[in-house]
């Protein structure tokens, strides 16, 4: 049984951790808002960009495709751009991505290709590093910003286009968690490059011109698609970084509550036996006279 | 009689509004849209995409780095990486 100081103690400290995950869990929510807004404001632009490209890449194909689109030709080596968040405290989150992307690693090698990773944000570099130590090819710190943009996105994307184009890869996919609600965050991969021909939209029968040429344009295009498929990423990070947070900091505060209750009973219960010690003690003492 | 013009950057959707006419800083050449424009896509270079509001009236002038036009059916939409101002 614990003394009465150490249940103080313990009360105590219990209490003050309820405070921190009182605190961060509201500043989650108020984040999860402004997040959840940039992710929104970002769709116009992704949803028209890829009308775009369907509409041009089922015009360019065959032998005149970039090689962003066509590909190398082989997909024996393969890169996965693993999408961390920079902070804890976001329950299982990140795990669950490190999960996915070590599942695609070992399915990869699995079927005798070789896998290697880009990082993106802190919170995955040590966990893939304790089973791949060997694969990290490279990676990108977002944490010396506060919100990943635009500018963000841009850096990785050309560090991955010109590895890409320095043939040091085939394939590369993106591994992120996407957003579905505060309580579900879903890990996903996608294909980045080559970029997956997308579903060619149907012909509004208008003849557009192209200036300067269509293959030119498609050619300008596809760096911008993949920039934009880094940037939804980022933003699908930050909101899903903030859902979890809230959620698993809810079940904190909760947890803490709980505690502190039933440690306030254990201590009120050994006061209370204290007391009644004493008293019997003075009783007997004063009959024993 | 109005052309429908949208202004998107990754970050956000600058502008949606009608206007008269834009001209737009094409990388072959700047051109003027008007409503029923053909369709047409080209690539923009850096430079101020310019909107009339009315005919006549005085041009407002949106700087934009990198990026592509397109004119559909549905106006004109610019897609720009950069947007000052």
């Amino acid at each position: 049984m614990a003394s009465l100081k150490e249940l103080k103690g313990r009360i105590n400290s219990v209490k003050s951790t309820q405070k921190i995950t009182k605190a961060k869990q509201m500043v989650a929510a108020a984040k999860l808002r402004k997040a959840q807004a940039a992710a929104e404001a970002a769709r116009p632009y992704a949803a028209r960009l890829a009308e775009v490209m369907a509409s041009l890449a089922g015009k360019v194909s065959g032998d005149s495709a970039p090689k962003l689109l066509a590909g190398t030709g082989s997909d024996q080596r393969h890169l996965l751009v693993v999408v961390n968040t920079d902070k804890g405290l976001c329950g299982g989150l990140n795990s669950n991505i490190v999960k996915e992307a070590k599942a695609q690693a070992r399915a990869l090698i699995a079927a005798g290709k070789s896998v290697e990773f880009f990082l993106v944000g802190r919170k995955g570099r040590a966990p893939i590093r304790r089973d791949f130590a060997d694969q990290i090819g490279g990676g990108f710190d977002t944490s010396t910003v506060r919100d990943p943009g635009f500018a963000e996105a841009e850096a990785i994307a050309s560090e991955l286009i010109a590895k890409f184009e320095s043939g040091s890869f085939d394939v590369a996919h993106l591994i992120f968690a996407e957003f579905k609600s505060a309580l579900a965050q879903d890990p996903l991969t996608q294909q980045l490059i080559p970029v997956p021909a997308p579903a060619t939209a149907s012909e509004s029968g208008a003849v557009v011109e192209y200036e300067p040429g269509e293959e030119e344009i498609l050619e300008e295009l596809l760096p911008r698609y993949v920039k934009t498929q880094i940037f939804g990423a980022l933003l699908e990070i930050a909101a899903s970084e903030q859902g979890a947070s809230m959620t698993a900091m809810d079940n904190a505060t909760r947890n803490a509550g709980e505690l502190i209750d039933k440690l306030t009973i254990q201590y009120n219960r050994s006061r209370q036996a204290a007391i009644t010690t004493e008293l019997v003690e003075i009783i007997a003492g004063a009959e024993a006279l | 009689m109005a052309l429908h013009f949208e202004l998107v950057t990754p970050e956000k959707l600058v502008r949606s509004e009608d206007v008269h006419m834009v001209v737009v800083p094409g990388t072959e050449g700047e051109f003027g849209v008007l409503e029923g424009h053909a369709p047409f896509m080209s690539t923009i270079r850096d430079g101020a995409v310019q909107v009339w509001k009315t005919e006549g009236g005085a041009p407002e002038e949106i700087q934009v780095r990198g990026g592509f036009a397109e004119v559909g059916d549905n106006g004109l939409t610019v897609l720009a990486e950069h947007v000052e101002g």
